[in-house]
């Protein structure tokens, strides 16, 4: 058995270890996501022909795509960190979930917002009540309860506690607004591209698609990672590792 | 019912809070005439036309009473964690979620149950049609305790914030979209003639799984919220 894997796992929750595997990984994740951004963003605006029956217009799904996606991947991963979290207490899961909150309401807003300016020309309207859409805003306010909710307690553990729950409770969302476009047929297209079963959507439009997914997920690894850290720093502020650390920043500062 | 028994110990708790209840009657009254005032001013602000106030009848209700039943909801822990007795209740020997359980109950029928009763006249002001009108009670009946009881569990999470007034309706109003929909379908059904039982049986099945699991996160979100 593979007996480091676990191992390496269990060291990587000690908030000092976390600190310096984040701060690694941080600007690779940065870089990688800024370049695989820039070559999705030409590919998918350049290269990628335009649509037969929306012309241009169609472009906004590079952006809309990959945010509605990582909008629901966000959730899912807050949702199982709120559960390690609450269940065996792991202070870094709990750090986790409340930091990837603002990431996931931000790529919630960037959905909504592309996808209002998508349904004019197409749809003919900036919004409609569709089931796709209403769950969507309902996720945000989801995302927005728990933010509210973890800054409302005077003790930030305990306020990650009690959001954590929250986040538990709001997952029930996450499925309605997967299966809401198969679930009521309504104006939101269903989904053109599938892991089972071939995709309806030409292959000059997929990559530029995966390639963006690839890029906002690298970009939600940087931006945790800093959160994380940030708070880390903040939270663990009388601890000797962080003392250790502010202390070595002086010495370099003088010398 | 022998004394310390768990039976006991739940009659005497929710007879503790129907006694605090009546002893402040003025407070029941309250969101029966908050959600009175509510559904008055749609008249005037849509204009008297019965057709049109006949059609949104069932939904103005609904978003009224949950509105209404969101004003107590604030006070359903507060007073208890106040003055200590959440914590005596907490260190008792029965189950915490039963005992919540009581406190939720004891909410509903002194914060839903006279909404119900005046559900009919308000619907009436707006000129809900008679058929549709015990439709209308059956929805509320059934819907009213899925709100206290998934307000309860966010009051709970909120129980040790130091502000919590909008932030509860941030949390809850999310949460309540399901309901909502469920329960002014059933009526908007019933007003049309089409069959209206489906929707309150999923309502049903919310209450079902709330009754069983809303008490015990109930609890749980209690004792994340006194840790301190």
């Amino acid at each position: 058995m593979a007996n480091w894997v676990p191992l390496w796992l269990h060291r990587l929750g000690s908030p000092p270890t976390f600190y310096r595997f984040a701060g690694a990984v941080y600007p690779w994740a940065l870089g990688l996501a800024i370049v695989l951004g820039g070559i999705a963003l030409y590919g998918g605006l350049v290269l990628a022909p335009a649509d037969y029956q929306q012309g241009d217009a169609y472009r906004i799904i590079f952006i809309h795509v990959p945010s509605a996606w990582m909008s629901l991947f966000i959730y899912a991963i807050m949702t199982v960190a709120a559960f390690i979290g609450l269940v065996w207490r792991i202070k870094l899961a709990e750090t986790v979930a409340m930091e990837s909150a603002p990431i996931g309401a931000a790529f919630t807003a960037i959905t909504l917002a592309t996808g209002s300016l998508w349904g004019k020309p197409m749809w003919g309207t900036w919004w409609t009540w569709d089931a796709r859409l209403t769950s969507e805003l309902v996720l945000l306010f989801i995302y927005l309860g728990i933010i509210g909710l973890y800054h409302s307690f005077e003790d930030r553990r305990q306020g990650a506690r009690a959001a954590a729950f929250l986040v538990l409770v709001g997952a029930v969302n996450v499925p309605i607004v997967h299966f809401s476009v198969n679930w009521w047929n309504t104006l939101h297209q269903g989904s053109t591209i599938r892991l089972l079963g071939p995709s309806h959507i030409a292959a000059s439009m997929v990559w530029p698609l995966l390639t963006m997914m690839a890029a906002t997920k690298l970009y939600y690894i940087a931006s945790l990672f800093s959160r994380v850290r940030a708070d880390l720093i903040a939270s663990e502020g009388g601890k000797a590792w962080v003392r250790e650390l502010a202390l070595g920043h002086a010495q370099d500062g003088k010398a | 019912m022998t004394p310390g028994s768990t039976t006991a110990a739940c009659a005497a708790l929710l007879r503790r809070d129907l006694t605090l209840a009546w002893r402040r009657r003025g407070d029941i009254a309250l969101p029966v005439l908050y959600a009175v005032i509510v559904v008055t001013l749609f008249p005037f602000a849509l204009g008297p036309e019965p057709a049109l106030l006949a059609r949104i009848a069932g939904g103005v209700v609904f978003v009224t009473v949950l509105l209404a039943m969101l004003l107590s909801l604030d006070g359903l822990f507060r007073p208890d964690i106040d003055d200590g007795s959440m914590e005596q209740l907490m260190l008792a020997p029965q189950p915490l979620a039963l005992l919540v359980g009581m406190k939720i109950l004891a909410h509903w029928l002194t914060a839903a149950l006279p909404l119900i009763v005046v559900a009919p006249v308000l619907a009436g002001m707006l000129h809900l049609p008679s058929a549709a009108m015990g439709v209308l009670v059956v929805a509320l009946a059934i819907a009213t305790p899925l709100l206290s009881l998934l307000g309860a569990v966010l009051v709970a999470l909120t129980a040790g914030a130091k502000r919590s007034g909008m932030l509860l309706a941030l949390m809850l109003l999310p949460l309540c979209v399901p309901v909502v929909i469920f329960a002014a379908g059933a009526v908007a059904a019933a007003q049309d003639g089409l069959p209206w039982i489906a929707p309150i049986a999923w309502l049903g099945a919310g209450l079902a799984l709330a009754l069983v699991l809303a008490p015990l996160a109930c609890a749980a979100a209690l004792r994340i919220a006194m840790e301190s």
